[in-house]
């Protein structure tokens, strides 16, 4: 039986239609500036700055968006966050999967100290780091290059802990068929466990995916040519780039553009990314 | 797997290790290079002065000095404290509710879920220039509603009022996170057994009763747990602040990470840069030291 908290002292459903009513009302104010971002992206320039806003454009300004690759490197700045968001998924969910195996199903000397080592690193927030990890770019000379971009997010003591999760929970029996037939680990880690971990995995993919594309103040600092500049970073460059008046339609196509992979990345793996974050904090 | 055969380690055992070991390398250097190293480098630099130029040298407890005696720190500190209780106690609450509510949906959860969660995966970049438009004293559309709505007479400057800047920014940062709260609550109210609430029901227990009495206490660890990471999370802010206020108007909205960063790399002060964030990393800590501890007295049956 379903069991109402909302109910009268005497049992009876207390009026279901108030709720529903207040939660629709919600849906809707969250809404709102996705759809302001939305009509603003095709409004014309004499249409944004109008009172009362117009929340419906008559006719749209689809030009809007092609400004957005004629006025400004709008191309170069998704292109870049295109390559280091997949390259750092792909990194990460990698290297996480090989340790996370390791911790989980084989045994050798000091395991629980590195895993409390490896553990301790989710308690340290980025930007305790961000200053010596700057001065080390720099050393390493990859200042506004993909390295710097990239390298430094694709180790990850979070995906290891999610991953260590997953392979714990799956039989032996498998693995030991497959060792029988002459596998080294190697070839059970990749042939064996890893298909086992795709559902995981993908969660941990999505989530990387992003948290690397949503990613601004490290690319920000590492970054200094309009050619290296991720999609956050160019968007504020643009923000600031306008000295009286601000081309708000453009910004709002430009954050449009940004929001759709995400938002499609999150709608094919809607349940997927749930079961990630749950994976991340139940036990956590 | 194989029967263990009594020790010294066989040559399986160390077989095995050496697998393990290459397994862990790239994760374990790629830690020790991009985490451990610049957790310890931090540390030191906050104890030396740095011109960029030469090798650090060494000023003991200098920089703490000097960013302890500075206003505009103690200005960002209190402001890091405003913007972390607001926005967490409302984040926290919020995100209950909207558990709790969407839990007894019979239909539509599905789509409610998605409505409320969406801000979460957006990027803070780009949801933070569209609430900055929102938030445009002159044609922003949140001042004609309020007008329309005859909520408020003249237009309200939000982003650029001492009063209301950083209240802008909280707004922001609950509508972004609090979807998060709410799927993680859910989950936890998934867990609670239903026939707790049949024998409650049975015993006649109001729903208020019900509430405060068996899902409160049932969720704690999940609570800890949300709190935890939303507290942690408005520690760190710093997107919408770069982007919209730059710590204005009269710093007004200065906090820690955006006050750290304006040192670092703006006036190039390496060594009060390392230790302020240090001082935010040392509060962290004794948050997630004092949770520890709450957790250990008050959460019911954690195995």
């Amino acid at each position: 039986m379903k069991i109402n908290l909302f109910q009268h002292d005497d049992g009876k459903p207390m009026q279901s239609t108030v709720w529903f009513t207040l939660l629709s009302l919600g849906a809707v104010l969250m809404m709102v500036p996705f759809w302001v971002m939305l009509v603003t992206s095709l409004l014309g320039p004499e249409q944004v700055f109008q009172t009362p806003p117009e929340l419906f454009p008559q006719t749209p300004h689809w030009e809007n968006y092609g400004r957005l690759f004629s006025q400004i490197p709008m191309g170069r700045y998704f292109f870049n966050s295109v390559v280091v968001a997949v390259v750092t998924t792909v990194g990460q969910v990698l290297f996480s999967a090989m340790a996370a195996y390791a911790f989980a199903r084989m045994q050798f000397p000091y395991k629980n100290g590195l895993f409390f080592i490896f553990l301790i690193t989710l308690m340290v927030p980025p930007q305790v780091n961000i200053v010596p990890l700057f001065f080390l770019m720099k050393s390493f000379h990859w200042i506004n290059t993909y390295w710097a971009l990239i390298v430094p997010g694709l180790f990850s003591a979070f995906g290891v802990f999610m991953l260590r999760q997953w392979f714990l929970s799956f039989p032996a029996e498998l693995e030991d068929a497959a060792r029988i037939d002459g596998c080294n680990p190697w070839q059970v880690f990749w042939r064996v466990a890893l298909p086992l971990a795709a559902p995981a995995m993908a969660a941990l993919s999505i989530f990387v995916f992003i948290g690397s594309w949503n990613s601004f103040m490290w690319p920000l600092i590492v970054t200094y040519t309009t050619e290296m500049r991720t999609l956050p970073v160019g968007m504020a460059e643009l923000k600031g780039s306008f000295r009286d008046t601000t081309d708000w339609a453009l910004l709002m196509a430009a954050s449009t553009i940004s929001i759709l992979p995400v938002i499609a990345v999150f709608l094919v793996g809607q349940r997927q990314f749930i079961k990630g974050i749950l994976m991340g904090s139940v036990k956590g | 797997m194989t029967v263990a055969p009594p020790n010294p380690p066989s040559v399986l055992q160390r077989q095995e290790a050496r697998w393990a070991w290459a397994f862990l390398l790239p994760c374990f250097l790629g830690l020790l290079v991009f985490t451990y190293l610049p957790i310890f480098a931090s540390f030191g630099l906050s104890f030396t002065y740095w011109n960029l130029l030469g090798t650090p040298a060494w000023v003991g407890l200098e920089n703490y000095r000097e960013v302890l005696n500075d206003p505009l720190f103690w200005k960002a500190f209190g402001n890091t404290w405003v913007f972390v209780i607001a926005s967490g106690v409302v984040e926290v609450v919020l995100g209950l509710l909207l558990a709790v509510l969407l839990n007894q949906l019979v239909r539509g959860q599905a789509f409610f879920r998605t409505a409320y969660f969406l801000p979460f995966i957006t990027p803070m970049v780009s949801i933070a220039l569209v609430w900055g438009w929102l938030y445009d004293p002159q044609f922003g559309v949140l001042n004609w509603l309020l007008q329309s709505a005859r909520l408020i007479g003249e237009p309200i400057a939000w982003l650029y009022d001492t009063r209301t800047a950083l209240l802008s920014v909280i707004l922001l940062k609950i509508w972004k996170n609090v979807g998060y709260n709410m799927i993680i609550f859910m989950a936890g109210l998934q867990g609670i057994p239903q026939d707790v609430y049949e024998s409650a029901h049975l015993d006649g227990a109001s729903s208020v009763q019900t509430f405060w009495r068996i899902t409160l206490p049932m969720m704690t660890p999940t609570l800890f747990f949300v709190l935890m990471i939303t507290v942690i999370s408005a520690f760190q802010i710093f997107d919408p602040i770069y982007l919209l206020t730059q710590g204005g108007p009269e710093h007004s909205t200065d906090v820690l990470v955006y006050w750290m960063f304006k040192n670092a790399f703006e006036y190039y002060k390496v060594g009060p840069a390392s230790a302020i964030a240090y001082i935010l990393f040392l509060i962290i800590l004794v948050l997630t030291f004092l949770q520890w501890q709450l957790r250990k007295r008050w959460v019911l049956h954690e195995d």
